[in-house]
């Protein structure tokens, strides 16, 4: 009888990781060798992030597919009896300032039955609802605004949400992965609200989850909102918006 | 008072010594009283008083002159003499120190609160107001960590990840798997639960579990959304935001904390005095609150820590406030929206409260969406709760009106002119109409209290009714005067409308806030109106006994009439006020109410009076108070309603028309047999009537003054019995007894005296004094001793024999079941013996004008005087026994103290040249110090009284016996 060993995977078309890609390393020593006097001792350090090679430093993400990440660690070489110590911590490169001035290029929107491209629009009742996003080409720093207003609706509103999401792409020899996922949703509004009343569309962009826009050789990672409007008998109005976030 | 007098002590015949009865010598009383007088020396007051600074200001100089008197000695120079206690403080006493600082420090604070003032009602006013009126006997649940979140995420099929999912669900979740509901709580316990989750919060504050405490305020935001039981949404506004006020102060302080290293921060600190770590920690609270889910939580919390911005930029809360009011659009459900408003605005004009641009924009967005208070979704949903739209309306006021209070503070006349046009704009909603006139000044309001009517005779009605806007008016009017020229009209105009109001409940509600205003601007004194206003109460009120449900508001009717009406005879001669009282008809609320006009009457009335009509009204009145008490009432109760009912005996006078007071005390004798402190009073009202008729006639009664003054008596006579109190009993006999006296009832005071003795036996051991039992002893001895001091004037009832009622005393005396082991009795025959020295004089001590005492009537008798003489033999024999049965019981000290205390009556009242009665002295006197128990200090002084009384001229005899007297140690 023999006994065999199998590995599936579980999403087997798609490449996970290539193995981390290294975009720095550099070493400092902080103290020269010698005594260190009993209690606690502060060392001060600082060195340039240069990068290695050709090779561009990310800013700090932590996503699905792609990770970018950023870790410290100190070593402390001890004596032949007494252990070696080491630490090691993580910490956060932000990129400077892509660009100096952003011009907003704000976008308005009319969402009605007819403006979906569901299959059952005939079924939907009858809804007007007009709005416009200050910009889409967003300052991750700045909150994302705009306004959205129901002109009318046949059904009560049940919920107007903001749905903030990502998609991570990663080129690989077979195509390319693409995955999208929702890193933020907040409701802006609850209820049937007042009609032809502008209600404001605020987001703060959550740090760790966001990122300027990027885009590699190797993959990309974008931003999209979505205007998501939950009618009373659950009819789901999803109105996309690609993002392009920087920072200033 | 008793008779100090002093006459020959007859010895006994037993015991120590036996002597014979001697007359006594004479005394003169007058010549007596001189001696005893203090001689009037001159006192050299000099410049000393003890209550002047004492300073010696040149010790050298006096040395020469006085030595040694200089700690004693005045300040002779001392011109201006500084005040010792405040040279010692050097200028600041420690209580102006404090209150210095207090100011100080309310400076400060004034300064930081900026424009609000003193004269800003808080929320704390308002807090228990909104929770006492908006409560409801639905059961009510708390859904925490609502779980229907997760359901909705994946229904909404949104891409939403395992991770960020787990994310989510972990902030829904205080702990794993504690999402709950609880159902069927009543009001009580539902606040029970929020302070639960108050104290929850704060505990995982300061257990640093402050992700546990934020998710906590969440789950308690979310709690304002669900409006299942409409009616308790604005109590439940209240606890809920009792805990988002908690958190934001923990979140505030704690930043604070940490930027008071190394020391505390400033009051009035700018963004540079902020730390880094302090900031970071600060700008972290925001991002996580601007990542919460929901709409309403995330404004709740993010108002909650508003004041938060100050450690991060100046110009924080300015962007941030109407950032959160345009934020509010969101929410769909009116009443939400308006209590949200109303929150913003709280916080607004705590952290800043010149900031009245959001408070008026928040307005204006509620005036904006007002439609929605109509709309389908909120009829339907009152449908499925069964609540009628104006109840529905209701629940709107507190927050309009905190938001309205909050715009009108100290805004300028321009602004609520603008704030009245857009509600009339808006169709002069009566919802708005009513806020803005609860919220805006009083004056403000009374000055267009005409364009108000108007506005609210135009208003539509749906929902609103009107008189609840009366109301609010009437509120207003009632603090500040609208135009003179209007105010008849105003008035005509309102209570054209509230007599017409239907229900009664809402009737009264109106009615009682508009008597005030009619009473102080119309009706001041004018009981024509007030009649009308009350006739039209009445008739509101009385079909099926619609006055049960409304005591509150009609006992508020009485007391505003009490406040302006304090002429009692204008009041009761109202033709409406009686029927008016005869509304109250259940017990409690009844007396409650003629309790307060009694107390009303009492401080009110100065004059006394005879007035029929008030008389009428007053004996209703306390006939009620007075019916009310029964086998269960308490005595407390008790004593206050006599208290009142005597206030008012006490104020009615029928002048020189006595007999017509006595047959009023008959009649209230007769109302108010149940309360015995009354009939007390009565009792002395009526003795008082007897002495007042005696000084008016000028103790010369005529046939039918006497006849009169008798009947006072037959008065007391016959109440007396019908008091409880024995001791009562006994006070009042004497009293009565010596009024009678005093107006020459001899028979009557024979009677009055008499029947004192025959109840003595009757006085038990022990009674109870303020809830307390006490020995009655001591009572009814001192009672004896004054009953004996008026017996001196008593003459001898011609059928009956000497000395009777003193004999009669005595006999009960003896008869009377004392304590064991007790002195009291043989105490009352010493005093007794005074007594009998008094009678034997020629002239009595004082006596009663036109009447004769035994002095003269025996003119002393030689019969007379052997009688008294026997008496005294036997009395001084009886406690000489006593004497002796103490020294076998070896009682010394109490045989050594009675044997000094009859000393000393010997002393005073006997005839000591009489051998055998001084050498009973002398036996006393060594008896008493036998044992050594008697106080040196008396012995001295008695002895040096002695040697001092021996110089008068009929005293030598004295100086035999004071040889004989020796102070004896105790040894």
């Amino acid at each position: 009888m023999s006994v065999t060993l199998d590995i599936r995977l579980k999403r087997a078309n798609k490449v996970y990781r290539e193995g981390p890609i290294q975009l720095i390393s550099s070493n400092i020593e902080v103290a020269k060798a010698g005594k260190i006097p009993g209690g606690k001792t502060e060392i001060p350090f600082e060195f340039p992030l240069h990068t290695k090679g050709n090779k561009v430093l990310y800013e700090t993400y932590h996503g699905v597919f792609v990770n970018i990440q950023y870790t410290l660690r100190c070593d402390m070489k001890r004596s032949l009896l007494a252990k070696d110590l080491s630490r090691s911590c993580e910490f956060i490169v932000h990129c400077q300032p892509q660009k100096s001035k952003v011009i907003p290029t704000p976008v308005n929107f009319t969402i009605t039955p007819d403006t979906l491209q569901s299959r059952e629009k005939n079924s939907l009742p009858k809804f007007l609802i007009r709005g416009h996003l200050d910009a889409t080409n967003c300052v991750i720093s700045l909150p994302l605004t705009g306004e959205v207003v129901v002109e009318n609706s046949d059904v009560p509103i049940k919920s107007i949400e903001l749905q903030l999401v990502r998609v991570e792409t990663c080129g690989c020899a077979e195509g390319y992965a693409r995955d999208a996922t929702e890193i933020q949703n907040i409701q802006i509004a609850e209820g049937d609200v007042c009609h032809s009343l502008a209600i404001p569309i605020y987001m703060i962009f959550p740090r760790l989850f966001t990122c300027p826009t990027l885009e590699t050789t190797n993959f990309k990672v974008e931003f999209e909102v979505n205007v998501v409007v939950v009618l009373h008998d659950d009819h789901l109005i999803t109105e996309n918006f690609p993002l392009k976030l920087c920072r200033l | 008072m008793f008779v100090s007098a002093l006459s020959t002590i007859a010895g006994p015949k037993s015991c120590l010594i036996s002597f014979a009865t001697r007359r006594s010598h004479g005394r003169n009383y007058d010549t007596e009283l001189q001696r005893c007088r203090l001689e009037a020396t001159l006192v050299d007051f000099g410049d000393y008083h003890p209550l002047k600074p004492i300073m010696v200001t040149d010790t050298k100089t006096r040395r020469g002159t006085r030595k040694g008197s200089t700690s004693s000695s005045s300040s002779s120079s001392s011109s201006a003499p500084p005040d010792p206690l405040s040279s010692m403080l050097d200028g600041t006493d420690p209580l102006s120190m404090f209150a210095a600082a207090s100011d100080l420090g309310r400076k400060k604070r004034e300064k930081e609160e900026e424009a609000v003032g003193p004269d800003f009602e808080p929320w704390s006013l308002k807090r228990g107001e909104i929770l006492a009126r908006f409560t409801t006997t639905e059961k009510l649940s708390i859904n925490l960590f609502i779980g229907s979140d997760r359901g909705k995420a994946t229904s909404q099929g949104s891409a939403v990840s395992e991770k960020v999912r787990t994310r989510l669900e972990e902030l829904d979740d205080l702990e794993e798997g504690s999402q709950r509901e609880l159902l069927n709580l009543s009001q009580q316990d539902y606040a029970n639960r929020i302070e639960e989750l108050n104290q929850s919060l704060k505990e995982a504050w300061s257990s640093d579990q402050k992700v546990k405490a934020l998710k906590i305020v969440i789950q308690c935001s979310k709690l304002l959304s669900d409006n299942s039981v409409i009616q308790f949404y604005p109590s439940k506004f209240v606890l809920i935001t009792d805990i988002l006020d908690t958190f934001g102060r923990l979140v505030y302080d704690r930043i604070w904390t940490m930027c008071s290293d190394p020391r505390p921060l400033p009051d009035n600190f700018t963004v540079e005095d902020v730390n880094d770590t302090a900031k970071e920690t600060c700008l972290n609270w925001f991002y996580k609150i601007a990542s919460i889910r929901e709409l309403l939580p995330r404004l709740y919390v993010e108002a909650a820590i508003l004041k938060c911005n100050r450690f991060l930029n100046k110009s924080g809360i300015q962007e941030t406030l109407p950032r959160l009011t345009a934020m509010v659009r969101g929410i769909g459900d009116p009443l939400v929206a308006a209590y949200a408003r109303a929150y913003l605005c709280r916080v607004g004009m705590e952290v800043a409260p010149h900031l009245k641009d959001s408070l008026n924009r928040n307005f204006f967005d509620l005036l904006g969406t007002f439609r929605q208070i109509s709309s389908e979704n909120v009829r339907a949903q009152l449908v499925l709760q069964r609540v009628e739209m104006p109840e529905y309306l209701t629940l709107y006021s507190p927050a309009i009106s905190w938001i309205l209070q909050c715009i009108a503070y100290r805004a300028p006349e321009s602004l609520l002119t603008e704030m009245m046009e857009r509600c009339k704009k808006l169709g002069n909603n009566a919802l708005l109409l009513n806020s803005v006139m609860r919220a805006f000044r009083p004056e403000f309001v009374a000055a267009r209290a005409t364009d108000f009517i108007g506005m609210i005779k135009d208003c539509d009605e749906a929902g609103f009714p009107k008189h609840l806007l009366f109301g609010s008016l009437g509120r207003s009017l009632a603090s500040a005067d609208p135009p003179e020229s209007e105010r008849l009209t105003i008035l005509n105009e309102a209570w054209k409308v509230i007599t017409k109001v239907r229900s009664p409940q809402d009737y009264i509600n109106c009615a009682e806030i508009w008597v005030e205003f009619t009473f102080i601007y119309l009706c001041f004194g004018n009981k024509r109106e007030v009649n009308t206003i009350l006739a039209d109460i009445i008739k509101h009120m009385t079909p099926d006994r619609a006055f049960e449900d409304a005591y509150p508001q009609l006992q508020s009717v009485i007391r505003k009439i009490l406040t302006y009406f304090h002429d009692f005879s204008v009041l009761f001669s109202m033709e409406r006020f009686l029927p008016f009282l005869d509304m109250f008809q259940k017990d409690s609320v009844r007396v409650e109410v003629c309790k307060s006009i009694m107390e009303v009457f009492i401080k009110h009335q100065v004059e006394l009076t005879r007035d029929p009509v008030i008389l009428n009204a007053m004996l209703h009145i306390c006939k009620t108070m007075h019916d009310s008490v029964n086998a269960l009432t308490l005595e407390d109760e008790k004593r206050s309603l006599a208290l009142l009912i005597i206030g008012f005996i006490r104020m009615v006078s029928f002048g020189r028309d006595f007999e017509q007071q006595l047959s009023f005390c008959v009649e209230a004798r007769a109302t108010f047999c149940n309360l015995e402190p009354v009939l007390v009073q009565l009792i002395h009202t009526v003795n008082q009537l007897a002495m007042e008729t005696r000084r008016v006639m000028r103790g010369n009664h005529s046939r039918k003054t006497a006849a009169f003054v008798r009947a006072c008596a037959a008065y007391s006579f016959i109440t007396i019995p019908s008091l409880s109190s024995i001791f009562s009993r006994l006070s009042l006999y004497l009293l009565s007894g010596q009024v009678a006296l005093a107006n020459q009832c001899l028979s009557q005071a024979d009677a009055f005296l008499k029947a004192a003795v025959s109840i003595l036996p009757e006085v038990p051991r022990s009674i109870s004094v303020e809830g307390k039992l006490r020995s009655s002893e001591n009572f009814l001895v001192d009672f004896i001793n004054s009953f004996l001091a008026t017996l001196l004037v008593i003459p001898d009832h011609p059928e009956h024999g000497v000395l009777y009622l003193v004999r009669g005393l005595l006999n009960m005396v003896q008869d009377y079941t004392w304590e064991d082991n007790s002195d009291a009795k043989v105490r009352v025959y010493i005093s007794a013996l005074p007594l009998l020295a008094a009678m034997s004089q020629e002239t009595y001590l004082y006596s009663i004008p036109k009447v004769d005492s035994n002095d003269t009537l025996y003119g002393g008798d030689p019969k007379f005087l052997s009688e008294i003489n026997k008496l005294c033999e036997t009395l001084i024999g009886q406690i000489l026994d006593h004497l002796k049965t103490l020294g076998r019981d070896e009682s010394t000290r109490r045989q050594g103290a009675m044997a000094f205390s009859l000393f000393g009556v010997l002393l005073a009242h006997g005839d000591l040249r009489n051998n055998k009665l001084s050498q009973l002295a002398v036996n006393l006197w060594n008896l008493s110090h036998k044992h050594g128990y008697c106080e040196t200090r008396n012995s001295v002084r008695t002895l040096e009284f002695i040697k001092h009384q021996t110089q008068q001229p009929d005293m030598t005899h004295l100086s035999d016996m004071v040889q004989r007297l020796t102070l004896q140690s105790r040894t």
